[in-house]
């Protein structure tokens, strides 16, 4: 059969309602009575809390509850639960629904303030008077593991949560033996994903039917349901939780739970009416995850012709004050570093440590970019002191076509065996330099310098673990009109699922897109799945998809080849029906099936479940690994520090792609995102753990002037570990970036020994480190 | 960010707003455009007892050309500004500052005076009101009086406005005919406020050197700053290399930017010497040109 | 004590639609227009007029509505995302060439974007890429990274002007 549906650039099923201002986001649920959360949020990085007075708010107009620690029941009191535990965190520090007595961070909740409307409730959460004792707060790293630094948890006499060892092969054998042994030190700042709509959720209590609903802005609503219900002590089927439609997540939208999460159901029950939270911006810097500083030490082992031998990656993962989402990112860093070369000998070791910080937990990327950040620079450090083209040193490198399934020797985040299920990386680099015109680009560049203009060409490779477990769900049941309705427990913020899920099953059950409903993040309509993150959707909820989508045609078939009185070997379904092959004129609608299998009377064979319905799950027994390539041409003004990138293009590998036109889509926006962590967007703390950077203004989010077309190729390496042959490509546009970004401005400064150990650069940043290189025009670094 | 309460009104004329900022003198704040009050205002940052929106003061909303003026009364929006022939025509300089203001949906809001008032000295609107040596007339009880720029700043966000006083009208002298201009800004992203500005008006004799050279900057220190020396430096001059080397350094040593989050003094300082020379010699191109666009 | 906070009475036009409703001053538009008025298709994304998601058109010009209180509105026109279309078979232009290029991910962002380009592509029928991405500039996107936001600009220019 023909491929219609499977792999066509189809406009999406989501788009009409989004484009009529029809979506349903959080903050668009509106319910009759309904009252309005803020918090009153800690002003210091770390302090005692002496006293609490609520008396001048709960005294304020409009003000029906001002709720502290105290004042909440004990199942509500301690820590809220670890996420994803680890063996090597013996410190599973979590953030609490309210602070008890000390705050951790600058912006931790004290106290919630519940009024007739927002309004009223931030005129009165100002009015809550808090006595605080400042405590002097962990801000750096570094310091943090000093003697005598102040703690952030106290009780454990340390402000290092874990420290984790994974070793490949024989390290001290590989420095011993090599021609040429380097040390770099790496710093990636901190940052934050910022979608476009903050965090929200709305609850309601039915006390006749002991329901409770909730909207969540969340990325995983039905672990949201399983672990409010087990905090409230309620069934599960107690509690439904809807994540609507979700204005951008990119990782910090998942946590089990933020404050709010926790607070607003049980204040809605608690007072017997509807109660909303929606974050503003503000809070949003500082309420929300944020993530990327690490410190990485690495030292490196190579041959002389440029292979390496081995490398000793020691880092420094900051999580902030508390770690409830474990050491996710840190793994992915060390297991996304060798990327697509071959390490034989590897020591990865890191420290993950509190600050006094807001709390770090995976943003698009999740320390992959930390680890192509650190490789890839390491790559142009070998193609330096060798005098090799940093092309030709990834060349001697890269793992082979034929060498898959890849065993790098490490574990990754799933727990199981980082091992690459296939790939073509020779083939992706080609395709980038192709696209880049890298054979020309020695006379461009020759040529600008000419002209006095700094331009410069980046290029990175990477491997990006995608697709991980546990499992996703879904069911696929055809109605009477024919339609196809779709229920799948993972919840989408932009990702397309109604289109591409809703393809996997045209494709299968012959019906058209538009004819396919999905539904999902509703745990009234699937309540079984972890959620959406790690490039995981397409692969695992995709592959349920089309398992079910399978069964159903399996059972259309066989309720078709009763009414049409055929074997099933000889029916298809093509246009909504099911037909004998050869002679279309014989068939039956699907809905007329779908009626057939569910009769009102008479019977259905033994054994044979009602309705064309069916529903399954995807385990996939280890994660499915994309990669790519980027390569930018960036100019740089040497008097100003600005920037203009030229030039960019992605050739993308992630299996089979189900829609080209959505795949791209997600490359660009990582790009733009890859691109603001690169150049713009740093959160700047002071020395008291005081964030700076808490608007738009100060948090630079690039613009369409900022981001450039970008050029996109696809390379399409099935993965034999799922029957659709997909993998994951939420994260891969923003990975490379910094790496290439870095590449492409030493590139433009080359003989002047310039090297960038840090991102965000910013013109300030840039244009100092021209300036000390004695690049012309940047001028002296004298006050 | 929800604002706090304020009482809030909307005269109809200049009059009655000046009798309603007598009245709650400190405790009111003038509401035009809102572009830079609104969110301060949501931030709560700023806490006015009173609003005096002057939107509904419908004779406030001109530009006129009068006795060597362009006359911006104080609801002419950027965008107004932005698209009028005139402005193109007479004062060119303004029309390419203020397309740096924001983006549209600002300039359609904000306007010319307000951003003046405002006194954010890393805003265009005050550096072109240095640029051209204009000034501000205020209504107040005691009448109408306009306050040349240089009495006009204090230091950030501060003039010498009094409580009671209304900016009704923005004066800006027209450059002399032919003289070339320039407008330069390193702004983090499109349309943010300056790192740092230049404009500059150069007026030119056959030989093409300098006849006359103004300069004025923004982001660079409390007030939008005119570099007398610098200026000075550059009379009968060719706008030779070692001219405006020595022109970014008297640059440099007028000024006295301030280091924050997003860029240092020392940045400032040399990127306001580069942007003066290159400035200078956009504008004199102009001039050579006749001064026209 | 909290200062004394005045109410109003306003006649505001939305989407041709006259509404009257007394509100509190400080009232910002697009909470006016979101909670008084039920039109939720107006998102507001940072309230300090940056990212531009509260995009409605004032009189026909695009304006922050997190930027002005409903009061100020008394006597004017509003145009939101739910009045772009024509009716409930259609889509609008803009609307059209948005679907079709993949303009959009989450959705967040989209009205703002499409009341700033309706008003842009009024002015300019024809416009270059660099003057799309100027006149788009003061609205943020987190998912598209522009580029096909662009592209469905230009096709919209071509729908409108095909269409005239």
């Amino acid at each position: 059969m023909a491929t219609r549906y499977f792999g066509q650039p189809i406009k999406r099923n989501e788009d009409p309602r989004l484009l009529r201002g029809r979506g349903l986001y959080v903050d668009d649920v509106q319910l009759p009575g309904m009252l309005h959360m803020a918090l009153v949020r800690s002003p210091y990085a770390r302090a005692r809390i002496r006293r609490i007075d609520t008396s001048k708010a709960l005294a304020a107009p409009g003000v029906v509850a001002v709720i502290t620690h105290a004042d909440l029941p004990a199942n509500l009191q301690g820590p809220l639960p670890p996420l994803i535990p680890h063996p090597t965190l013996k410190h599973h520090k979590t953030q609490f629904a309210l602070a008890p007595g000390q705050v951790r961070h600058a912006g931790e909740a004290v106290a919630a303030v519940v009024a007739e409307s927002r309004y009223a409730a931030e005129d009165a959460a100002e009015l809550v008077e808090v006595e605080y004792e400042p405590l002097p707060a962990v801000v750096d790293m570094e310091k943090a593991l000093e003697p005598g630094s102040p703690l952030v948890h106290e009780d454990i006499g340390t402000n290092v949560a874990a420290h984790y060892t994974q070793v490949v092969g024989d390290v001290e054998k590989a420095f011993a033996e090599a021609d040429l042994v380097f040390e770099e030190v790496f710093r990636p700042d901190r940052g934050q994903a910022q979608p476009m709509e903050t965090r929200g959720v709305v609850a309601v209590y039915d006390r006749n039917l002991e329901t409770l609903t909730i909207w969540d802005s969340t990325q995983a609503p039905i672990r949201i349901r399983s672990g409010l219900a087990e905090l409230y002590g309620m069934r599960a089927n107690q509690v439904r939780v809807i994540a609507p439609n979700v204005g951008g997540g990119f990782g910090p939208k998942i946590m089990m739970f933020y404050p709010e999460e926790v607070l607003v159901p049980w204040l809605a029950m608690k007072l017997g009416r509807p109660v909303k939270y929606i974050e503003d911006r503000r809070e949003h810097f500082f309420a929300t995850n944020q993530e990327r500083d690490q410190i990485h030490r690495v030292q490196v082992a190579v041959r002389k012709d440029g292979t390496i031998l081995g490398i000793k990656d020691v880092f420094l993962y900051d999580t902030g004050a508390y770690i409830p989402y474990g050491l996710i990112i840190p793994i992915v860093a060390s297991c996304t570093l060798p990327g697509p070369y071959k390490i034989p000998n590897y020591h990865a070791e890191f420290k993950a440590v509190f600050t006094n910080k807001t709390i770090c937990s995976p943003y698009r990327g999740a320390g992959r970019p930390h680890g192509v950040f650190v490789m890839e620079r390491i790559i142009n450090r070998i193609a330096e002191e060798l005098g090799i083209d940093r092309v030709e040193v990834r060349r001697r490198n890269l793992i082979q076509p034929d060498e898959f399934p890849y065993d790098v020797g490490l574990i990754y985040q799933d727990n199981a065996p980082l091992r690459y299920d296939s790939g073509n990386y020779p083939g992706l680099l080609d395709k980038l330099l192709k696209l880049i015109e890298y054979d020309q680009w020695p006379a461009r560049k020759e040529q600008y310098r000419k002209e006095g203009r700094y331009v410069g060409l980046g290029l990175a490779l990477y491997v990006e673990g995608t697709g991980v477990g546990p499992y996703e769900g879904a069911r696929v049941h055809v109605e009477p009109s024919g339609k196809v309705w779709v229920a799948t427990g993972v919840g989408t913020q932009g990702q397309s699922h109604q289109t591409t899920f809703a393809q996997i099953v045209a494709e299968e059950l012959g019906v058209r897109v538009e004819d396919v409903e999905v539904v999902t993040g509703d745990t009234g309509a699937f309540h079984w799945g972890t959620g959406t993150f790690a490039s995981r959707a397409a692969v695992v909820a995709g592959n349920a998809v089309a398992l079910a989508a399978r069964d159903v045609k399996a059972k259309a078939l066989e309720v078709a080849a009763n009414l049409l009185e055929a074997s099933v070997e000889d029916l298809e379904l093509a246009d909504g029906q099911v037909r004998v092959k050869g002679a279309p004129q014989r068939a039956v609608s699907l809905g007329q099936v779908a009626v057939a299998a569910n009769p009102l009377r008479g019977t259905i064979p033994p054994g044979q479940e009602p309705g064309l319905e069916a529903a399954r799950y995807f385990n996939p027994p280890q994660s499915a690994f994309s990669a790519g390539g980027h390569a930018a041409i960036i100019e740089v003004d040497p008097a100003t520090g600005m920037i203009k990138i030229l030039k960019y293009a992605v050739v993308h590998d992630c299996g089979r792609l189900i829609n080209p036109m959505v795949v791209e889509g997600q490359i660009h926006g990582g790009v733009a995102q890859g691109i603001g962590g690169s150049f713009y967007e740093r959160l700047v703390f002071d020395e008291n753990g005081q964030l700076l950077t808490t608007t738009f203004m100060d948090f630079l989010i690039p613009t369409a002037m900022e981001v450039p077309d970008i050029a996109i190729d696809h390379q399409e390496t099935p993965s034999p570990l799922n029957p659709l042959g997909v993998k994951g490509a939420g994260e891969a546009g923003v990975i490379p970036v910094p790496a290439l970004f870095v590449d492409a401005i030493e590139d433009a400064f080359s003989g002047y020994g310039l090297r960038f150990r840090e991102v965000p650069l910013d013109p300030n940043r840039l244009r100092q480190a021209l300036a000390e290189a004695g690049v012309p025009g940047a001028g002296s670094t004298a006050a | 960010m929800k604002p706090p309460r304020f009482r809030y009104f909307a005269p109809t004329s200049v009059d009655e707003a000046v009798e309603l900022l007598s009245t709650h003198a400190d405790a009111a704040k003038v509401l035009a455009g809102g572009q830079s009050l609104v969110p301060m205002l949501n931030l709560r940052l700023a806490r006015p007892e009173v609003l005096v929106d002057i939107n509904r003061i419908e004779s406030l909303s001109y530009l006129r050309v009068e006795d060597g003026h362009l006359a911006v009364g104080a609801l002419a929006r950027h965008r107004m500004v932005e698209k009028a022939p005139e402005v193109a025509a007479r004062v060119p300089v303004l029309q390419e500052a203020v397309r740096h203001v924001g983006h549209v949906q600002i300039r359609n809001r904000g306007t010319v005076t307000g951003s003046i008032v405002h006194a954010d000295p890393s805003a265009e609107m005050p550096a072109v009101l240095a640029l051209l040596d204009g000034s501000v007339r205020v209504v107040g009880p005691s009448g109408t009086r306009d306050i040349p720029w240089q009495e006009l700043f204090l230091t950030y966000f501060t003039t010498t406005l009094g409580p009671d006083e209304l900016a009704v009208e923005t004066r800006f002298p027209l450059p002399p005919a032919g003289a070339g201009w320039s407008f330069m800004e390193v702004a983090r992203r499109h349309g943010d406020f300056a790192l740092v500005a230049v404009a500059a008006l150069v007026t030119a004799d056959e030989t093409g050197r300098v006849k006359e050279a103004r300069l004025s900057l923004a982001g660079v220190g409390g007030t939008p700053v005119r570099p007398e020396r610098a200026e000075a430096l550059l009379a009968g001059q060719a706008l030779e290399d070692d001219v405006l080397a020595a022109v970014a350094d008297a640059v440099r040593e007028a000024i006295e930017p301030e280091s924050d989050i997003h860029a240092s003094a020392e940045y400032r300082r040399h990127v306001a010497g580069v942007l003066a020379g290159r400035a200078l010699r956009a504008a004199m191109e102009r001039a050579r040109r006749g001064g026209e666009g | 004590m909290l200062p004394e906070s005045s109410r109003h009475r306003i006649r505001v036009t939305v989407n041709g639609q006259v509404y009257e409703r007394e509100v509190e001053a400080r009232l910002l538009l697009s909470d006016f227009l979101r909670y008084e008025l039920g039109l939720t298709g107006t998102h507001v994304g940072c309230e300090h007029g940056v990212c531009g998601a509260c995009t409605v058109q004032l009189d026909g010009q695009p304006v922050r509505s997190c930027l002005m209180f409903a009061v100020q509105a008394d006597g004017r026109e509003i145009r939101t995302v739910e009045g772009l279309a024509p009716d409930e078979e259609r889509l609008h232009p803009i609307q059209e060439a948005f679907w079709e290029a993949h303009g959009l991910q989450c959705g967040f962002c989209t009205p703002g974007f499409l009341m700033t380009v309706e008003a842009f592509l009024r002015e300019n029928p024809d416009p270059t890429d660099e003057e799309i991405r100027e006149a788009i500039s003061g609205n943020l996107c987190r998912c598209t990274g522009y580029v096909n936001i662009i592209k469905a600009v230009r096709l919209a220019a071509e729908k409108l002007r095909a269409g005239r």
